[in-house]
């Protein structure tokens, strides 16, 4: 829980300078403290956001050098695919949709200093109940009311399957990251169970087993004529309502109180197992609706073993991003147009497709490193760098 | 201290550690400026100074932890980068901090052999054999095969000092030893020291108490907004009259404002231990019993909390405070102290018995509640624990001011938060209780204990309190600070509003307290008034309910 702790303290440490910011401009002051503090912010997005990127994009292409490919053509197949041709923007934004809702529930969790790594199977019952009961359901009532049920449906059981990690970690403190992941390998499971027995379609001939589709006009609505789904507004509309609860509100202050000191938080009179139960059903909630987006936005059914994936891949953005909102969000379509843009990429260049995750991967490893020596030069010490040079300068007179 | 005298003597008497221009600058401080000083063999080199003079970044450069921006450290005339805590301990430099730094669960021999092995293998021979020879140089008598965490406070503090001293024994750097020590295990303390200088040893020791300072030290350097005040050398430390000695280190400390602070009631208490015949322990404490005394306002009836392994549990306590009063809960630390504090805060229910505050004016029963509501009927708690329980480190003293009315207003409405009110209550804190911070903004990790302390009273003690529960109120404070808070508290009683002070240090309770009530393994073993004879009446029964 070190590394949390650390995590945790540097948001926090974000949160008090936001605040700053925020209290300097309602007073009107424009003074030499907030102009520096804005250059600072320039200077660290750059160091630990694009610096990184770039490293990560130099450290990619000799890999692709190594296997014989022209990194160029990758890069530029990935940024065509992932932003710039219309198709593969709305791709990009359609993924975007269910992963800014497991950094939702993500957000949540973390802030409050529990580590929900369950989310897949938090996901996985959100989709199966949705691909199961969706299409019946339009049967009965209008598209609307139907979307709404689902939705709250698909969060309601994301959320339900937390219960058992919560009530272990509030009762007894039971450690939530061996609770959740173990009750995901069940949901996981369970969910694709759930398709082949109970949501099964009477459609025949089928190669696997599936639930029964949902029409296309009964899917969530898409967006000025495009294909992305109103899926993307419902995720960004939930990262950044989080954003400001987390920053303005009682639940908020509370949830990162629990999650910076849990003895201060009790010292504080704050009723820490509630609290506790609280965090994992919101961030549960999240994670069902994520799925609950997925299909009723892209997918219309489930097949049995079905399962993206996506919840631990989001962890290190939003840790990176300090549970802040807004640079989830950023995060978050980084990841989409290497994901969309490498699959495309990788395929071009013969390579494997987890060729694009390695990118990634290399993204989020030059992150963190930056982040290291950036908490380093807070801290006023050294760096390994400076450490070494001078112990092998000096090391006739320092072994003493 | 010029180098032109250090140039001089180089060759024949180098000091042990000379220190030239250590400056070290943080953000927002300059920590260190410019500090030369040097420690020699076989002297005790007490640092004073007030909380922020610089004292703790001054040891953490010596221990490897901190680089300085400036100066530099000669190690026996060998001008030496100490890089590492790692290389200071293999330097001989060894550094026994304020925290604990052993593994509760291993044993004594494998908390020391831990980190000092050669190897995969732990060499438990070689382990025992060390460990025989620093026990015998302290004197200390160690049980190697006994679990850390089972040992007292200054059995602890002794495997620390073996541990600091593994590697080699050039110098022994403590920062506030004595602060959790009952008073025979400074005694026992001093006794170590005078062992280790025999043995060559260089004792860097850092306190707030002057009289451990002029008796154990044999050379005095107070330090003053990061840069040395003065010192006193060895000659005149034996020479002097203690007193005499004990004005010099205040002017030297505060300057100016010295005849204000030489009146600080610790100090004279100090002092009168070295002059029994003057008695003028009741003069010091008259001012306390000479208060009217009110209707009861806090009610203890058969308080009990279960005994755990890990405490003593409360039995049967019975107590009543009066509006106005300062009750001093008095005895060893450990006795249910904490228990009893977090039993009135609300941060723990009682296993039996009743609890009852005053309240719209009759005694309402409380032991239900929570935290938050008995805070809102008057009932406050300064935890001791300042930085691990009563503040959040990674928030700032605007939030940390207002951690306990989470959901209330004027700071919250519907939920959200007022920022312009949080912040209007945290500009007032800061002026009323003079907390020194650069903003309301600033994390209070980035703040001194003493500031701390100021912003935990200023949340404590705003908004109609009728009674607050101090647990070790100045603990680690330096004079001012300390002073200021039994201010506080005195001031406060004179409003009306109790207080219970729970405190290890008997002079503070017989400088504050009306009366004082003895804990002993989580029972009340005696009440006392105070008075002359006070002080031997609880030292009696701190004793007596010990042995019992």
């Amino acid at each position: 829980m070190k590394a949390s702790d650390h995590v945790r303290t540097e948001l926090a440490d974000e949160n008090a300078d936001g605040r700053a910011g925020a209290s300097d401009r309602k007073n009107g002051k424009t003074s030499g403290l907030s102009e520096s503090s804005r250059t600072e912010k320039i200077r660290r997005a750059i160091l630990l956001t694009i610096l990184p990127l770039l490293a990560a994009i130099l450290t990619g292409g000799l890999l692709i050098l190594a296997f014989g490919e022209n990194p160029f053509a990758f890069y530029g197949t990935i940024i065509d695919r992932g932003i710039v041709s219309s198709s593969g923007l709305q791709e990009t934004l359609i993924r975007m949709a269910p992963l800014l809702l497991i950094a939702a529930g993500l957000i949540v969790a973390f802030s409050a200093g529990i580590w929900n790594l369950g989310g897949d199977g938090q996901f996985l019952f959100g989709a199966s109940i949705v691909g199961g009961l969706a299409a019946t359901v339009s049967d009965a009532m209008p598209r609307g009311l139907m979307l709404i049920f689902m939705l709250s449906m698909s969060a309601a059981v994301g959320a339900a399957w937390t219960i058992v990690p919560a009530l272990m970690k509030a009762r007894y403190g039971i450690n939530e990251i061996i609770t959740t992941l173990m009750m995901s390998a069940i949901g996981v499971n369970l969910a694709s169970l759930s398709v082949k027995v109970w949501f099964l379609t009477g459609e025949q001939g089928l190669q696997i087993p599936r639930t029964r589709i949902l029409d296309v006009s009964d899917r969530l609505p898409t967006l000025f004529g495009t294909r992305v789904h109103a899926g993307l507004v419902i995720g960004l509309v939930a990262v950044i309502a989080l954003h400001l609860m987390m920053r303005h509100t009682t639940l908020g202050l509370r949830l990162n109180l629990l999650g910076a000191n849990v003895k201060a938080a009790r010292h504080a009179g704050l009723k820490v197992s509630k609290l506790i139960v609280v965090t994992f059903l919101l961030s549960g909630a999240f994670m069902g609706l994520a799925g609950g987006v997925e299909v009723l936005g892209v997918q219309g059914l489930v097949r049995a073993g079905f399962n993206p994936a996506l919840g631990l891949v989001v962890v290190p953005l939003v840790f990176l991003a300090r549970m802040n909102g807004w640079v989830t969000i950023a995060f978050v379509f980084l990841l989409s147009v290497l994901t969309i843009g490498g699959e495309l990429a990788t395929r071009q260049a013969g390579l494997p497709n987890d060729f694009g995750l390695l990118i990634v991967a290399l993204v989020l490893i030059f992150m963190t490193i930056a982040e290291y020596f950036e908490a380093r030069r807070v801290r006023g010490e050294r760096t390994v760098w400076q450490t070494m040079s001078d112990r092998l300068l000096s090391r006739g007179r320092a072994g003493v | 201290m010029d180098a032109e005298s250090t140039g001089s003597v180089r060759d024949s008497i180098a000091p042990l550690i000379e220190i030239t221009g250590i400056t070290k600058r943080f953000p927002g401080v300059l920590a260190n400026d410019d500090i030369s000083l040097s420690i020699e063999k076989s002297e005790v080199h007490c640092l004073l100074g007030e909380n922020g003079a610089g004292k703790s970044t001054l040891i953490s450069i010596l221990s490897g932890m901190t680089r300085p921006d400036a100066g530099t450290i000669l190690i026996e005339g060998i001008e030496t980068e100490i890089d590492s805590p790692r290389q200071a301990l293999d330097l001989g430099i060894g550094t026994v901090y304020q925290h604990a730094t052993l593994v509760p669960t291993l044993t004594v021999l494998e908390n020391l052999i831990l980190g000092n092995t050669k190897g995969a293998t732990l060499d438990e021979t070689e382990g025992r054999r060390r460990l025989d020879e620093l026990a015998s140089i302290l004197g200390a008598d160690v049980d190697p095969n006994a679990v850390a965490g089972d040992l007292a406070l200054d059995e602890q503090q002794v495997i620390e000092i073996i541990k600091a001293l593994w590697k080699g024994k050039t110098a022994l750097i403590l920062d506030e030893p004595t602060a959790m020590l009952a008073p025979a295990g400074v005694a026992e303390l001093e006794k170590m020291f005078q062992r280790l200088k025999a043995d060559g040893l260089a004792i860097v020791f850092i306190t707030h108490m002057l009289h451990e300072a002029i008796e154990m030290g044999d050379r005095v350097t107070v330090l003053r907004q990061g840069r040395v005040a003065g010192s006193i050398g060895p000659d005149e430390l034996r020479s002097e009259h203690s007193e005499r000695l004990r004005d010099r280190i205040v002017e030297i400390m505060f300057g100016s404002e010295a005849p204000e602070m030489g009146d600080v009631a610790e100090l004279h208490v100090d002092v009168l231990e070295d002059h029994p015949d003057q008695g003028s322990l009741e003069e010091a404490t008259s001012d306390a019993g000479g208060r009217s005394i009110g209707a009861p306002i806090l009610k203890l009836d058969n308080v009990s909390l279960e005994a755990s392994p890990a405490s003593h549990g409360l039995h049967n306590i019975n107590l009543t405070i009066t509006e106005g009063e300062i009750l001093g809960i008095a005895g060893v630390g450990g006795n249910g102290q904490a228990e009893l504090a977090e039993v009135l805060a609300g941060q723990r229910r009682v296993d039996s018995g009743q609890i009852h505050l005053l309240h719209d004016g009759n005694l309402q029963r409380i032991d239900r509640l929570g935290v938050h509501a008995r805070g809102q009927m008057g009932l406050r708690y300064v935890s001791d624990d300042r930085r691990g329980e009563a503040t959040v480190g990674s928030m700032s003293v605007s939030i940390n001011l207002v951690l306990k009315k989470i959901g209330d207003a004027p700071f919250w409405r519907r939920h959200i938060m007022q920022a312009g009110e949080i912040q209007r209550n945290a500009e007032s804190a800061v002026e009323n209780f003079d907390i020194r911070t650069p903003s309301a903004d600033t994390n209070i990790s980035k703040l001194s204990g003493g500031n701390i302390q100021k912003v935990i009273l200023a949340r404590e003690t705003m908004s109609n309190p009728r009674i607050v529960i101090h647990n070790k109120p100045t603990h680690g404070l330096d004079v001012r600070t300390m002073l200021m808070v039994r201010e506080r508290i005195r001031q406060m009683a004179a409003e009306g509003v109790s207080a219970v002070v729970i405190s290890n240090h008997l002079e503070e309770l017989l400088d504050l307290c009306d009366r004082f009530a003895v804990l002993s393994k989580g029972r009340v073993v005696g009440i006392v008034e105070n008075g002359p004879d006070a002080e031997r009446h609880i030292g009696d029964l701190m004793v007596g309910g010990a042995v019992s």
